[in-house]
């Protein structure tokens, strides 16, 4: 459940954005949440609702935008898209794949008013 | 929440850590705690019935924020690292299950460094110092950080525990983090390593389960290998799965127990603690036997 800090510091980089850019109210909270950040995403909007509760981001919706996992293949030398961190080459069957995407979590944009 | 830097959310207690009087060491950036008082009587123009908007009073735009949710993290990750490189520490991460043995693993290596090397111990738990107390009985200095509800300890918090513990130059610091193969995997320490522990008395598949975590680690140990002989634990099928999730990772086979293959962890931190000392002055001062 380390959601919830996660959830902490999202809100904490709002408030800190809030001073910065001048907006009092968020209505929409936009994530980039890669497939192996390890984020079980009902979880992070449970604990966001109650972590925004008092702060600017207080009744945001957050929209979700999955980044797919990708991996560099020895073998093959190339970028390939894979499901799971373990997963072999789906082109080659290497498990020689080194993750290249989708291991990230940010914070991309908000709405604001 | 601690009145000075803003931290200590949530139930964390650090051995040491008096939020009242804060004497930082090193040069954490501290974000102070505001408070955000905001008059609740703004004009929503555009969230009306039907959320229908009034052309040309929308005030809503939007901002692009573009920020890794765990920089903060990070950024107090990397002070921690810059320190210990600065004094010469070897600071290693301990992730495991609850009950894989990584207290007792602990224990029997600083009884078998001590004297050698300085050592020094951060433990994490929820609640209780129980373990931060086996640990000082054998003799080397330790601190306990209980996160409370927290699953993890954070970069933050070992900032913090460093600050209270004061390891010494060239010092091999062990953080032992929560039992859990989950969360702590996404939390930067600014250790040097992560150090797996998996014990034979879990299923071999557990690297596979827990992909996250065994991908982060520099080094797996395989503990318990003493109950072998009394379970269906599969050695290979377990080597194999971890060099699927970390082609090529590193994989000791002991027993803190009974002493087997105990000898090759011990040379593992002799070593890996020589090379990160190369050029460093603490490898000429703490090179032999440690001052008592």
């Amino acid at each position: 459940m380390h959601e919830m800090a996660i959830s902490e510091s999202i809100v904490q980089i709002i408030e800190e954005q809030s001073e910065a850019k001048n907006f009092s109210n968020v209505k929409t909270v936009w994530l980039e949440i890669g497939r192996f950040a390890g984020i079980e995403i009902e979880a992070l909007r449970f604990t966001f609702d109650i972590v925004s509760r008092n702060s600017v981001a207080e009744g945001s919706s957050l929209e979700i935008i999955e980044i797919p996992g990708t991996a560099w293949c020895m073998e093959c030398g190339k970028n390939v898209d894979i499901q799971q961190r373990f997963d072999p080459c789906p082109e080659c069957g290497s498990f020689q794949v080194q993750v290249s995407g989708g291991d990230g979590m940010r914070i991309k944009e908000l709405e604001v008013n | 929440m601690c009145t000075v830097c803003g931290c200590g959310e949530g139930e964390t207690r650090i051995e040491g850590h008096d939020h009242e009087d804060h004497s930082h060491g090193h040069d954490h950036a501290h974000d102070h705690s505001h408070s955000h008082d905001h008059e609740h009587d703004h004009h929503h123009y555009g969230q009306g019935p039907a959320r229908a908007h009034a052309p040309g009073m929308d005030q809503q735009r939007m901002v692009q924020i573009e920020q890794d949710i765990l920089g903060k993290n990070d950024r107090y990750a990397a002070g921690n690292r810059q320190w210990f490189a600065d004094h010469g520490i070897l600071a290693l991460n301990l992730v495991s299950s609850p009950g894989s043995g990584k207290t007792s693993l602990l224990t029997a290596t600083l009884d078998a460094l001590a004297g050698e090397l300085p050592l020094a111990v951060i433990e994490g738990d929820q609640e209780t110092s129980n373990d931060a107390d086996r640990i000082r009985a054998t003799g080397a200095p330790a601190l306990q950080i209980n996160t409370g509800k927290g699953c993890h300890l954070d970069a933050h918090m070992v900032g913090h525990a460093v600050e209270s513990l004061e390891p010494a130059e060239g010092s091999v610091l062990f953080i032992e983090n929560v039992g859990n193969l989950v969360c702590p995997a996404a939390f930067d320490l600014g250790e040097a390593h992560k150090v797996a522990i998996l014990s034979v008395t879990e299923g071999e598949d557990k690297p596979i389960k827990y992909p996250d975590m065994f991908h982060a680690a520099d080094l797996i140990i395989l503990n318990k290998i003493d109950l072998l002989p009394h379970l269906q634990f599969d050695v290979a099928k377990c080597l194999e799965y971890a060099h699927r999730v970390k082609p090529g990772v590193q994989i000791l086979q002991l027993s803190a127990t009974s002493g087997e293959g105990m000898e090759n962890w011990l040379q593992w931190i002799r070593m890996t603690r020589q090379t990160r000392l190369i050029g460093h002055p603490a490898l000429q001062s703490h090179s032999a036997a440690v001052p008592a």
